[in-house]
Formats: C-alpha cells, sequence, structure tokens
C-alpha cells in the first residue's frame, strides 16, 4: 500500500516536501545526529576529569568542549527534538488535519535550521568558541575563538523555533476536525500549544541580545563592556529571560508524551485531563518570571532574590500536579509494561529528583553555596538528560512502529532502556556529591580528594553511551528485520493510532470522523 | 472586471479559514518581533536609567526636526495602506496599487532621511562602538552607550522598514499582476498588519530619541 514514505523515493522528494511528516523524520534524523555529536564531546569531558591534571586535552580545548558540548545539546538537539521532530510528525494527525498551517514555512523552517546548523559547527572546526553555552561578556566579546559564527549561528537556530511555534499555535487553531474542540485534544497538543508560546515570546529576545554580543565581538561596540560604561550584568537578565523558560521549551514537549504514553500503556483515561493541560500553562506563565534565579550571586537584592526563589519553587507545584495525575493514571489500570513505559519509569524517577533538587537550589540560602558547582551541573542534567533525553527516548520507541512502519525488538528495547538508566544515574548522581562537598563547574583541573567520585561518573558515561549505543544499534536494525508494525500495537486510543502504520500521506485514508474522546478507554476498541 | 481569488491550499475546508490562519499567523509573528525590540528597549531603559544626564544631552543633540517629519511621513505611509485595504475591498484594484505603492514610497522616503541624519552623525564624527573625534572631545563613557544604542535601534528598526517596502513594492506588483480582487484583501491587510507593527516600533523611538530632551 502506498504510504508517505513509498509513495515518492526520489531524493529531491525528500528534500522538496511540503509534508508535515517527511519534514518531522528530517528534524529527527538531524537531531539524533547532533546528539552524538554533543555526547561525543561529553565523553572527552568525562575522560579528561578520570584524572585530576591534564589527561587527554589541553585546557583551553576543555573550555572549547564544554561551550560546545552546552551549545550543541541545548540548541540543536533539545530543544528542536520533540516539538519539530514528533511534533510536526504528530500534531496534524492527532488533529484529523492533512498539514500544518504553512506547510512551506514549515520546510523553510527544516533549511534555517540547516544552515544554523552548519554556521554553529563551521565556529567549532576552527578556533573553536570557548565562552560557555552562555555566552556571558565581557568575555564572549573579547575572546579570540570564533565566537561570532556560533552566535550567528543559535541567532539563525531561534528563527526556526519562531517559525515551528507560530505553525502550531494556528495549527491548533485552524484545523482541528470538525467537531474537536480545545478540551477534547490529545494533551500532546497541549503541550505543543504551551511550549510555542514560550518559543514564540521568549526566542526573539535572545535573538536579539546575542546579536549584540556579535556586535560587540566582531565590530568592537563595547555596550557590555564595563570599561567603557557597559553592564554585563544587563545581558544575563536579557539572555536568562530566554534561557529560563528554555528549559520549559525543553521539558513540556517530553510531558506532552509522557502523557501520551502513561494513558496509552494503562489503557485508562488520565486522572485528570484538565489539570495536565492547565499545568502546562502554569509552568509556560510562572516559567517567564523565574529568571532571576540564574544570578542569585551577580550582585541582586535580597527582595528581587526572594521573590525569584519563591516564583521558582512555584514551577514545582506545577510539576507536581502532573506527577500525581501520571502515577494517579497508572494506579489500577491495565498496565503493559513495554520499553516506552520502562523509559517512563525512569523519567519519572529522574524527573523528581531534579525537580526536588531544582526546588533546593531555589533557595537563596543553599544557592550561594552550590552556584556554579557540580551540584548544579548535576540538577539541570537530571532535568534535561533525565527527563527530557528520557522522554525523547521513549517518544522514538512509542511512535517507531507508526513512523517506521516495523516494530523495534522489545527485549533489545528493555535491555536499552535500563543501561542508559543505569549509565545515567552513575554518571551524574556523583556529581550531585562532588558540587556539594565543592568542586567548582567548568575547571580543567580539580582537587585529588574528588578522584574516586570522578572516575565513578566517568565510568558512568561509558554506560549510558554504550545503552544509548544499543537503542541506535537495534533501532536501525529493526527497520531491515524488524516484524511489520499493526495499525495500533498498542490497543491506545489516540487518534494517530487510527490510521494504518506507517500512514497514508494524507494522514488518513478517508477524512477522519473522531467521535469518541482521544482517551475513552471505557468504550470498546473499534476495528481497524 | 476579472477578480482572481486565491487559490484554496489542500489542507484547509474553505478560504474563511485559510484567510484567519494566515492573519493569525502573522499576529503571533508580530507578538514575536515585539518581544525582539523589548530586548533593544530593555537595552535603553537600563542605560538610561545608569546615565540619565547624558542620555538627555544626547537625545538633545539629535534633530528633532527630521524625527519628526519622519513621524509625519511613516504615519502618512500607514494611512495610504489603510485606505488601500478599503479600495481592495470595495473592489477599486487601480486605486489600491496606488495607494500601496504610496506607502512604499513613504518608506523610502523614511529611509532616506533616516540616512541623512546617520550621514550628519559620522560628519560630526560619531560612529557606533564610541569611535570617532566626538567621543574624543566628549570621553564619558556614556556618550558612545548612549550613540550605540541609538544605532542599534534605529538601525534594526530600519532594517525592518526595508524589509517592509520590498515586500509593498512586491505586493503592488501582485495585485497589479493577478488582477486580485477583495477575496484577496486578506493578503493585503497582512502585509499591513506588518507595516503598521514597525510604524508602531518608531512612535517608541521618536520619544526615546528625540522628545525626552528636558530637564526632569
Amino acid at each position: 500500500m502506498k504510504n508517505y514514505l513509498n509513495c515518492e523515493t526520489t531524493i529531491w522528494s525528500w528534500l522538496s516536501t511540503k509534508d508535515h511528516k517527511r519534514i518531522g523524520v528530517m528534524f529527527l534524523v538531524s537531531v539524533t545526529l547532533f546528539l552524538l555529536v554533543g555526547g561525543v564531546f561529553a565523553l572527552i569531558l568525562r575522560l579528561e576529569h578520570l584524572t585530576p591534571g591534564p589527561t587527554l586535552v589541553s585546557p583551553n580545548m576543555y573550555n572549547q568542549l564544554f561551550t560546545l558540548h552546552g551549545v550543541v545539546m541545548v540548541w540543536l538537539f533539545l530543544i528542536p527534538a520533540i516539538p519539530a521532530g514528533f511534533g510536526n510528525f504528530f500534531l496534524p494527525i492527532m488533529l484529523g488535519a492533512k498539514d500544518v498551517a504553512f506547510p512551506r514555512l514549515n520546510l523553510a523552517s527544516l533549511y534555517i535550521f540547516w544552515i544554523g546548523a552548519i554556521l554553529t559547527i563551521y565556529g567549532v572546526l576552527d578556533r573553536a568558541a570557548d565562552t560557555g553555552w552562555t555566552f556571558y561578556p565581557p568575555y564572549s566579546s573579547q575572546t579570540y575563538t570564533k565566537a561570532t559564527p556560533v552566535l550567528l549561528g543559535v541567532f539563525v537556530l531561534g528563527w526556526s523555533t519562531i517559525i515551528t511555534g507560530v505553525n502550531f499555535i494556528t495549527t491548533i487553531h485552524t484545523l482541528r476536525a470538525k467537531g474537536m474542540r480545545f478540551m477534547d485534544m490529545p494533551l500532546f497538543a497541549w503541550a505543543l500549544y504551551g511550549v510555542s508560546i514560550i518559543q514564540i515570546l521568549g526566542t526573539p529576545v535572545l535573538g536579539i541580545i546575542l546579536l549584540m554580543v556579535v556586535m560587540d565581538h566582531s565590530f568592537d561596540w563595547g555596550l557590555f563592556d564595563p570599561a567603557r560604561g557597559g553592564d554585563p550584568l544587563i545581558y544575563q537578565h536579557l539572555f536568562w529571560f530566554y534561557s529560563h523558560p528554555a528549559v520549559y521549551i525543553m521539558i513540556l514537549p517530553p510531558m506532552g508524551v509522557v502523557s501520551e504514553i502513561v494513558t496509552s500503556m494503562a489503557h485508562k483515561n488520565p486522572l485528570s485531563y484538565k489539570a495536565i493541560a492547565y499545568s502546562t500553562f502554569g509552568i509556560a506563565f510562572v516559567g517567564f518570571l523565574t529568571w532571576g534565579h540564574h544570578m542569585f550571586t551577580s550582585g541582586m537584592s535580597e527582595l528581587n532574590a526572594g521573590i525569584f526563589g519563591i516564583l521558582s519553587m512555584g514551577v514545582a507545584v506545577f510539576s507536581a500536579i502532573k506527577v500525581f495525575t501520571w502515577t494517579g493514571t497508572l494506579y489500577r489500570g491495565s498496565v503493559w509494561i513495554r520499553t516506552p513505559l520502562v523509559y517512563i519509569f525512569a523519567f519519572l524517577f529522574l524527573f523528581i529528583f531534579g525537580g526536588m533538587t531544582g526546588v533546593a537550589v531555589a533557595a537563596t540560602s543553599l544557592d550561594v553555596h552550590w552556584h556554579d558547582t557540580y551540584f548544579v551541573v548535576a540538577h539541570f542534567h537530571f532535568i534535561m538528560v533525565g527527563a527530557s533525553l528520557t522522554a525523547f527516548l521513549a517518544a522514538l520507541h512509542y511512535w517507531w512502529p507508526k513512523i517506521t512502519g516495523k516494530m523495534y525488538f522489545e527485549g533489545w528495547g528493555v535491555a536499552g532502556a535500563i543501561l542508559v538508566f543505569l549509565g545515567f544515574v552513575g554518571t551524574f548522581f556523583p556529581q550531585f556529591l562532588l558540587g556539594n562537598a565543592g568542586m567548582p563547574r567548568r575547571y580543567y583541573h580539580y582537587s585529588e580528594q574528588f578522584q574516586a567520585l570522578n572516575v565513578l561518573s566517568t565510568a558512568g558515561s561509558w554506560v549510558l553511551a554504550l545503552g544509548l549505543l544499543l537503542v541506535l544499534v537495534t533501532l536501525i536494525w529493526s527497520l531491515v528485520a524488524g516484524e511489520k508494525a499493526p495499525a495500533n500495537p498498542w490497543n491506545s486510543r489516540s487518534y494517530e493510532w487510527m490510521t494504518p502504520s506507517p500512514p497514508p500521506k494524507e494522514n488518513f485514508p478517508e477524512t477522519p470522523r473522531f467521535v469518541r474522546g482521544p482517551y475513552d478507554y471505557h468504550l470498546p476498541l473499534e476495528p481497524p | 472586471m476579472n477578480l482572481a481569488v486565491p487559490k484554496l491550499q489542500h489542507h484547509f475546508e474553505d478560504l474563511p479559514k485559510q484567510a484567519h490562519a494566515a492573519r493569525l499567523g502573522m499576529w503571533l509573528f508580530l507578538a514575536s518581533e515585539a518581544l525582539f525590540f523589548s530586548g533593544l528597549f530593555t537595552l535603553y531603559a537600563a542605560y538610561r536609567a545608569h546615565y540619565p544626564e547624558i542620555f538627555r544631552e544626547g537625545v538633545a543633540h539629535n534633530d528633532l526636526v527630521l524625527g519628526t517629519v519622519n513621524t509625519f511621513i511613516l504615519l502618512t505611509g500607514s494611512l495610504f495602506l489603510s485606505l488601500a485595504l478599503w479600495a481592495l475591498r470595495a473592489a477599486r484594484r487601480a486605486l489600491s496599487v496606488l495607494l500601496t505603492a504610496a506607502t512604499g514610497l513613504a518608506g523610502l522616503v523614511y529611509l532616506i532621511i533616516k540616512a541623512t541624519e546617520w550621514a550628519h552623525h559620522m560628519a560630526e564624527g560619531i560612529f557606533p562602538g564610541g569611535r570617532g573625534r566626538f567621543f574624543v572631545e566628549n570621553p564619558e563613557p556614556a556618550w558612545a552607550i548612549f550613540y550605540t544604542s541609538y544605532y542599534g535601534l534605529t538601525g534594526f528598526h530600519a532594517i525592518h522598514v526595508t524589509v517592509g517596502v520590498g515586500i509593498l513594492a512586491w505586493t503592488a506588483w501582485w495585485m497589479h499582476r493577478e488582477r486580485v480582487g477583495p477575496a484577496a484583501a486578506y493578503k493585503l491587510a497582512i502585509v499591513g498588519l506588518y507595516w503598521h507593527f514597525v510604524d508602531i516600533v518608531w512612535l517608541f523611538l521618536w520619544p526615546l530619541f528625540y522628545l525626552l530632551r528636558n530637564p526632569a
């Protein structure tokens, strides 16, 4: 049967496609490639810390590696991965639409992403930037390394993000199937709505402030140079005005993935649909008012710090609502423990751990002690890798049958999930202890008493890498040797499972009529 | 008269829905643009709070007449564009094309005046980043900060005006060539949204760089 994969097969038919599914697949392939690149940087960093002194790379190269690891992982993997990849693929299908509202712009966003990626990578090849992914001036204005192409690359990537956000909100407003109200949408669509708001309102502020640093770096404008009357704190405020909400760009889509997988695998409606949908907007809103907690030690008044601290803890309230709703959904469900759900178990554990340490660092008195130590590194990796990457892998397995038409290997899938989880905890749990003991982040050397935990962390990174490699190899192998996927391998009620695997070019063989909700598990499953 | 109707794309059920999507998309994009400029305005506000006296003197140094004439020109252009939309909805295409082109022309005149101002500044030895002889005579660092933000803010605004002039020229040509009718008016309305937005940004730049010149 003709589907979106085999309806046209030339390379040009892919490069010029306006089909949201193909664009989503190309985003997924691209971000997976950058996950590997960023992962290799991380492995070298961990290897360098095997011994307290020089191990493998020079001090300069160390600075460049942690900068590029951050830049690649944040802007080339975490931010686009779930919205531009899975979001593009599944949002129109979940709404019963044939495409996103602006298909041509959607293709443009992919090309803009590639251009931004090429610019960024160009800045890596020779005299790579060494500023840290935060590009703090005045250092970033003065470094001899190629900060400018990396900054411009991130600026360009921002436009790709904005276009995706505009496209998603417009699609949700105008292309829902006949009779589908907002509160009938699958929860993944709500997560994408929330994240699109942040993408539209946060990204341009990052764009303009990075352009100002480009002007400082390339044309010596001196806007943030204290020696010339400039104020680097203004940069920090504007940078975090985007980059803190950016954390929610990286975590809201994974939360949408969790909502989908938990309901599908528990075969039960969510404990509270409204709680999950509304808390998304709670996070998106409060997330804009918490940026100051990155600057507690930058000279902030006690009143300001107190307000930012309390607002930051507010995020935990909305996150907790979601966690309780997910666990409540699993309770007394008819739970199928499959690879995606194993990843979700890992997600819940790591997200709660990362979230609770987040509440701890939001308390100013504690933050002053932990600021710029490995404690903070461990905290945000628990959220970014422990939660976001884990949800990405869960989504990859969950939707693999729909996207490729092949089943992954269940046993290998579970083995990969367990390896990734163990490797992750091995890598990052010791870093909490290191940070609490006072090991600063971004230092090339460290004191000898920290070595044992660092060796543990480096060993953990190898297990994590092995796990990810296993996932990659077995998934690719399943394309060749995997069983053919049925339309609905999970007995899910969500709409994307009502169409064949892989879906036809127009998403559904005929215009879909959604006569029941996406979580109506009390109704019998209609035949495919 | 042949009134062309825009093509309905395959994923929309009807033309009003397609027009609604296009309008919504533009509003969302403008929200993004507003935040883009808000970063620059924050820079200005913070530095004005740091250096109130020199920022005031700097504003007084700018040419109030040229700045005000430019405000008048941009607003007149926006009026033309509103009338162009009204004309197209009333199926008077030739008038609409003329008015749209006139708006683009107003944008062009604005850019010429703006460039003249910049040329005056440069003749005085004022360049971005505190370079030029003006800053030798006025060595306080705040002068450099003031003029760098001036070039930054008016420069980014001018880029938006330039893009707008290009879009207006293309739109006028497209309306003429495709012989469009009232059904395509939503496309002109979207161009108008962008152009009015660029105007509104200037309505903030005008006081910040020309009017706020008297001691408090």
